[in-house]
């Protein structure tokens, strides 16, 4: 459905967890009792005040939000164009955006009584909330990690283990996040009745891509009263901007401007080696087509035999065939853009960032910085954008100064 | 035409129970794989279960996704997975064959498509591990108009509330997971499973089959013992994947098949 045939774009998805023909449930059937259990509790919950009042307390007090809504001077400056802002959720404790998510489906998992979490995790950085979190409350916690990516990500390996997770290297496939989630599915589907999968993305079989968004809305509620505080009363963004892994930190920021149309959004996804016909990317909506993969239907890459393709980034947390549902649909309604940046001028963009605004960028935001600095010079000066720096590149230093050919 | 239906009538006037094996398509390679395949029914197997290979077999444990692995790696493709029952049905017309899997390179060739070839080529059921009773419309309910089983799995965690849910579209037989968790896990307790097989069987006049874990002949007797038929599945893909002649493969199908038919 074109997008100006469609009323409103808040109340995806329907009751079977569909984004238009996107999303669904798309699991076993030992899984689905569970994932119908936690749909019921996640509604009783979203309507419960004082469920998302421990929310609040423990954003506040815990991950230190709201995040800053910091206007890039110098960035803008130097790129000659839009005014931009950076969205620092790099800030928050644990240094991603993922603990937003994290905090939420843990709360929901003591609700229903379960002392055993597990997750996936491809940078790391969901890992290491997850792992957070658990050491909070006192519950056990397993970490599944692409065994590739347990090798480019060794900081956040350690973390996890201080923090008293364990840590899981997958060896099959390719040993990256698809791999990881294979591993955690199937974990889920041994251990059902103790265990509860808190999924990293906005993919995964519904209820998640829609509860996962909705934790991670805070990122987007709060810009629209921070830009206001700045630029005025009812200034919106003119385009926001966020990289897209699975698509949780993007969801996040787009959710709450998804009917002001006004407002520009744009998805970045990690180009690789570039987006042609070698496959060395994982820009699913971009090189990819429909499938049904891990609970949903959404774009995946893969062969002509709908055998699933290994991606490829120099991000880790980008790493993945898939994109969450609700992507899928935003793209093929035309209510957002998506757009693909190579490994290249993310490291570019990284490196501006440091130089230019002091700030060390995960790899993951830098992909979305490289297509503001592609935009911005080519926007008047009143065109405000907004970007989410979801994470810090504490983790990375290790993988870029191996790219840029220093010896640490 | 249904075989499957005719192959439980036969079981039951001879009052016997159904042995149900499992290989994956294409492994250790296509020859191989037909070879076996072509063995099954001489070494007393009455339904077979074909695995369509994919790259992310969530529910699956080590030995089938190295199978899946294999089978790829040597290039099989759906295409040619119904080649191989094409070539199957040359000679055999009788034993029902099983297409086991996972929806994508399904929905990626077109469900009328594939359903339409799958008939033609011999197909008489489907096992799609991630289309739950929520998702019938997409490939359940197509391949029952077109004249194809859809086999579902029943789980220990599918309750009172939700069996006649799981029930309620499926036809050929019920598919009972005896474990929670992933295909060649752990071997299944007969008294665990009896009373859950029961509870199905109270709700439909289905046959009910059990599998996961069945690993050798005395397991496989516990079970018939208790249920229409055993599926075994691991056992013989790693079995298999040992690399010995197929004769030794298809004697030790041969076991199993006696140890079902013994129960
Ligand atoms: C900093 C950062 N950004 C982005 C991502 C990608 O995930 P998503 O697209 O769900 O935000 C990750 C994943 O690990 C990450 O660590």
């Amino acid at each position: 459905m074109p997008d100006d045939l469609i009323n409103s774009f808040l109340n995806a998805p329907d009751e079977k967890g569909r984004f238009g023909d996107f999303g669904g449930r798309f699991v076993s059937e030992t899984l689905m009792p569970l994932i119908l259990s936690l749909e019921a509790e996640y509604d009783r919950a979203k309507t419960d005040e004082s469920f998302w009042a421990e929310m609040d307390h423990l954003w506040k007090h815990y991950v230190g939000r709201p995040s800053p809504l910091y206007r890039a001077d110098r960035l803008t400056e130097h790129l000659g164009g839009a005014r931009i802002y950076l969205k620092r959720d790099e800030l928050n404790h644990t240094g991603a955006h993922k603990i937003n998510n994290v905090l939420g489906q843990i709360l929901l998992a003591r609700r229903m009584g379960k002392e055993r979490i597990i997750a996936e995790t491809g940078a790391g950085q969901h890992g290491v909330a997850t792992a957070t979190v658990c050491a909070k409350f006192g519950l056990k916690c397993v970490v599944y990690m692409g065994a590739h990516d347990v090798e480019r990500q060794k900081p956040n390996v350690f973390r996890m283990r201080l923090l008293g997770a364990e840590v899981v290297p997958v060896t099959s496939g390719r040993g990256t996040l698809k791999d990881a989630m294979n591993d955690a599915l199937r974990d889920w589907v041994t251990n059902v009745r103790d265990t509860f999968y808190c999924i990293g993305t906005v993919a995964g079989p519904h209820p998640y891509p829609a509860m996962v968004r909705d934790f991670q809305s805070v990122i987007g509620k709060e810009v629209r009263w921070q830009l206001a505080e700045q630029e005025g009363e009812g200034r919106l963004p003119d385009t926001v901007i966020a990289a897209i892994g699975g698509g949780s930190n993007a969801m996040g920021l787009f959710h709450p401007f998804l009917d002001d149309r006004s407002v520009r959004i744009i998805g970045v996804e990690a180009g690789g080696k570039g987006v042609d016909d070698k496959m060395e990317h994982c820009a699913s909506l971009t090189g990819g087509r429909p499938g049904v993969l891990h609970g949903n239907r959404t774009y995946l890459l893969q062969d002509d035999d709908g055998q699933i393709l290994e991606g490829f980034s120099i991000s880790a947390g980008l790493d993945y065939p898939g994109i969450g549902p609700e992507h899928a649909w935003l793209h093929d309604t035309k209510r957002a853009e998506y757009v693909s940046i190579t490994d290249r001028e993310a490291l570019d963009a990284f490196k501006l960032s440091c130089a230019l605004e002091g700030i060390i960028p995960a790899l993951e935001p830098s992909h979305a910085l490289a297509h503001v600095m592609k935009i911005a010079p080519d926007l008047p000066s009143d065109h405000i954008i907004v970007m989410n720096m979801c994470g810090r590149g504490d983790k990375d230093i290790f993988a870029v100064a191996e790219h840029l050919g220093v010896d640490l | 035409m249904a075989r499957i239906a005719d192959t439980f009538a036969r079981l039951r006037s001879k009052g016997r129970k159904a042995f149900v094996s499992y290989i994956m398509a294409g492994d250790p390679d296509r020859e191989r794989s037909l070879e076996v395949l072509r063995g099954l029914p001489g070494a007393g197997v009455d339904i077979i279960e074909l695995g369509l290979p994919f790259t992310d077999p969530m529910a699956d444990g080590p030995t089938i996704q190295a199978a899946g692995q294999r089978a790829l790696g040597g290039g099989m493709t759906l295409e040619a997975t119904l080649g191989m029952v094409r070539a199957f049905r040359e000679e055999n017309d009788e034993t029902p064959i099983v297409l086991m899997g996972y929806y994508n390179p399904i929905y990626s060739r077109g469900v009328e498509r594939f359903l339409a070839e799958a008939k033609e080529a011999g197909v008489d059921g489907l096992i799609v591990v991630d289309l739950p009773p929520e998702e019938d419309d997409e490939l359940c309910i197509p391949a029952l108009k077109a004249g194809i089983d859809f086999i579902r799995l029943a789980t220990p965690t599918t309750d009172d509330a939700r069996l006649p849910r799981v029930l309620e579209n499926t036809s050929g037989f019920v598919y009972y997971v005896s474990i929670t968790g992933i295909t060649g896990s752990a071997v299944p307790k007969p008294s665990d499973v009896a009373p859950e097989v029961a509870r199905i069987k109270a709700a439909t006049d289905l046959p009910v089959i059990v599998g996961f874990g069945i690993r050798d002949p005395e397991s496989a007797r516990g079970i018939s013992e208790i249920a229409d038929g055993a599926v075994v599945g691991s056992a013989i893909v790693s079995k298999l994947a040992e690399g010995g002649p197929i004769e030794e493969l298809l004697a030790y199908v041969r076991s199993l098949a006696d140890g079902v038919h013994s129960g």
